[in-house]
């Protein structure tokens, strides 16, 4: 039996912490989220420098050639500084897609460009402000072009390989293909959108006769590929969420500890400590189910569907919640733009739709679990 | 990561599990057989296969071999209980006097005790109950108001207890008293081994909620027990009762016969809401899938406990959220299976409900089960305290004389 990381990975995972650590404390993201900057390109640049973009890509596409195991550590650390980088876009998302489903040569061509950082990718799917379906999806490539709007699009304007979900004709699922624009080609146009969480860039993205090609060889694979590489995402993003709970948590607690009212320590009442013992709990049961999504992750496993929908559900679950009661057990000051309680607040909730919402993925378990079930 | 077991591990599994097929019949070859339902029947058998289990070393694997022990690891034991899971044996009546109170006598007690007790209580020869709790004494066991008086090299004891498991039909018994009512509450307790045979000892059976009797009221009424019955000093009974309650046995046993997400999903196709299979109901669909994060959750939590043990490492402090998450999960969905059978949720028999009659008796077990052994608010201070290092809570009697201390009736 083991369910836990190797000696290696813990040591990789301190490491990260502690650069995010020094270098990406709340200060850093409170700059993102009242200025200008798409992303802390310091924060990018030192992540990039200790080789954190290339670590589960091949070496021959540049890459360290480790494997789904030392991204999970990576993410649990970027979950917990809330950190405003586009890691998530351009690794969990773009990279794995092209690192799944690319040619040879699309590999080529792309991934030693995002495993060293000097490229930034993304992944458009949303149209708007509804649940992506084979049935909805409007953005269309025909004749290698793309033309359509996604919107949000998450570090869309600064990203310079988008993997797009595209309507390629045909009927149900087989009507969706994944297509790679390079947005250097020209046709492609961002103007951000306004979001929750201004700490981390989204934009709208109008593509009008986009120069594209399939991702892969074959169209209308789009939507059993979309489902693996989001399945592969929701265990990271678990790991974020993972990562921003204890974070939470931790907020919460020291400031249980240190803020007296009626003359005790609120940590000191039922009310608060009850609270807390709640987070708690939802966050071990996020981190169990995310370490089993791990697991199922880095062997390509069959459950691998099921285990990365609860650690999703789990982990949007325990973030949500444990942002939530941090403002609550801050009182007032936790409501102000001074506090750094709004840094989790914001984060949560975007995590927990970014990649789906939770009641998608409840769905999309459960249909599993039915399917199964017959068998 | 992974989920075999290591050469040596997998060497022991290999070995009780041919022991286990030799000596035990498994449940999926057990068609019709069930253990008795008779109580001095489910005894006898449940001593006999004690007694096999002490023979082949299986039974108190921890323990050293000189006190009848396995002298194995905590991962072997771990290994037993999961084999032996599989197969049709009787459990359970000794889990308290091997899991609390002979770790205690051993800690505690005099050579004499130890000599003349851990053996036969190894080989399933003599039962033990623990008696704590009270009717003024529940979640503040320390409140308890039984009396112990000395008298020459005797003690007198006169009190109560309550929620006694197995008490009808232990031999022996650990068992809390006040000896100092002026001092401060925990200061004056002292705890004693007792002949539950005693005709001074009455024990009467509480009628449960579900219709059950698995506790028992204890009355003592001039119980006379010797001093060299006593485990500990004379008001170091807490310091003992700590180490009773330390030594409760890492849960890790499978579900206990509840309904779970996947008798839920059949149950949702047999039934209905407006005509059409409760399954396509969404409410019904996003309940079935937050409860199976929740078990995958406590599988997994689990699984990450026994990692630490299989490398010889202490545990970390998550196993602590299980009972709490496991609790409500049974009375919730319990509740549930009932709602889904609509107005037939009201029927409670085997014969007629779905899963033999599973959800209604969990929803009915859970209230109790949210309470034994540490109520939900009782486990949730527990994790405030010692896991998030939160102020433990304010104690008006802490300093007070406990003759003194506010008390209700």
């Amino acid at each position: 039996m083991n369910l836990d990381f190797s000696d290696d990975q813990k040591m990789l995972k301190e490491q990260v912490r502690k650069f995010l650590a020094d270098k990406c404390p709340m200060s850093v993201t409170r700059r993102v989220l009242d200025g200008d900057e798409p992303y802390a390109k310091e924060v990018w640049k030192g992540l990039v420098d200790m080789g954190l973009t290339g670590t589960a890509i091949p070496e021959e596409f540049g890459g360290l050639g480790l494997g789904a195991l030392e991204l999970c550590v990576i993410a649990e650390e970027l979950g917990r500084a809330a950190a405003p980088v586009p890691f998530s876009s351009s690794i969990y998302l773009a990279a794995e897609a092209i690192k799944l489903f690319g040619t040879q040569k699309q590999k080529e061509t792309w991934l030693p460009k995002l495993a060293s950082g000097e490229m930034i990718g993304t992944v458009a799917i949303s149209e708007g402000t509804h649940a992506a379906h084979p049935r909805n999806i409007e953005t269309a490539f025909s004749g290698g072009k793309v033309n359509g709007v996604k919107q949000p699009v998450a570090d869309g304007g600064e990203a310079g390989v988008v993997v797009v979900a595209v309507n390629t004709g045909g009927s149900g699922e087989q009507a969706v293909s994944l297509a790679i624009v390079d947005t250097k080609a020209g046709g492609v146009s961002s103007e951000a959108v306004r979001t929750l969480d201004p700490s981390r860039e989204n934009v709208t993205m109008t593509f009008k006769d986009a120069p594209a090609e399939i991702l892969g060889d074959k169209q209308g694979e789009g939507w059993s590929q979309l489902s693996r590489i989001l399945d592969g995402a929701a265990v990271l993003f678990a790991f974020e969420q993972v990562g921003g709970t204890e974070a939470a948590l931790e907020m919460a607690r020291e400031y249980a500890l240190e803020r007296y009212a009626f003359g005790r320590q609120i940590g000191s009442y039922q009310a608060i400590k009850h609270k807390l013992a709640d987070i708690y709990v939802k966050k071990e049961l996020a981190k169990s189910n995310a370490y089993f999504g791990a697991m199922m992750l880095n062997d390509e496993g069959a459950e691998l569907p099921e285990a990365a929908a609860a650690s999703r559900i789990a982990g949007s679950d325990a973030y949500v919640f444990a942002a939530q009661e941090n403002v609550q057990t801050h009182g007032g000051i936790g409501y102000t733009w001074e506090s750094d309680c709004q840094f989790h607040y914001r984060r949560a909730k975007l995590l927990a739709l970014t990649i789906g919402a939770p009641i998608q993925w409840k769905e999309k378990l459960v249909s599993r679990l039915e399917a199964k079930n017959a068998a | 990561m992974d989920f075999n077991d290591t050469p040596e591990e997998a060497a022991y599994r290999k070995q009780v599990r041919a022991w286990l097929d030799k000596n035990a019949t498994r449940k999926a070859d057990a068609k019709g057989m069930e253990l008795p339902r008779d109580l001095d029947a489910l005894i006898a058998e449940s001593k006999a296969w004690q007694k096999k289990k002490a023979d082949a070393g299986y039974a108190c694997i921890t323990w050293p071999k000189e006190w009848g022990g396995g002298g194995g690891t905590t991962i072997d034991n771990v290994i037993y209980s999961q084999e032996e899971a599989n197969y049709l044996v009787p459990g359970g009546i000794f889990a308290i006097g091997l899991g609390m109170c002979i770790p205690t006598v051993m800690t505690w007690g005099p050579e004499e005790a130890k000599e003349r007790f851990v053996r036969p209580a190894v080989r399933g020869e003599e039962i033990w109950c623990q008696l704590f709790s009270e009717p003024a004494g529940g979640s503040d066991v320390a409140g308890l108001r039984t009396r112990a008086e000395k008298d020459g090299d005797e003690w007198v004891i006169n009190g109560q207890k309550v929620w006694t498991s197995g008490a009808h039909f232990c031999d022996y018994g650990i068992l809390l008293t006040r000896t100092d009512p002026n001092v401060p509450k925990h200061k004056g307790l002292t705890m004693f081994w007792i002949d539950m045979k005693d005709p001074a000892v009455e024990v009467r059976p509480i009628k449960q909620m579900s219709g059950g009797s698995e506790f028992n009221e204890v009355f003592f009424t001039n119980l006379r027990v010797k001093d060299s019955q006593r485990l500990g000093k004379p008001g170091d009974g807490w310091k003992v009762a700590l180490t009773t309650l330390m030594n409760e046995r890492l849960a890790v046993g499978g579900s206990q016969g509840n309904a779970d997400t996947d008798d839920l999903i059949e149950l949702a196709r047999d039934t209905t809401i407006a005509g059409e299979p409760a399954i396509r109901h969404g409410g019904v669909r996003e309940r079935i899938a937050d409860w199976y994060v929740q078990a995958q959750g406590l599988k997994f939590t689990r699984f990450r406990t026994l990692t630490a043990l299989s490398k010889g490492e202490t545990p970390g402090p998550e196993s602590s959220i299980s009972k709490i998450v496991a609790a409500k999960k049974m009375q919730d969905l319990g509740s549930f299976g009932m709602d889904l059978q609509d107005m037939g949720g009201v029927i409670r028999d085997r014969k007629l409900s779905p899963a033999d009659g599973a959800y209604t008796e969990q929803w009915i077990g859970a209230a109790g089960y949210r309470i034994a052994g540490g109520t939900d608010e009782i486990l949730r201070n527990i994790v405030a305290e010692r896991v998030l290092g939160l102020p433990g809570e304010i104690r008006v009697d802490k300093d007070l004389p406990f003759n003194q201390a506010p008390k209700g009736k």
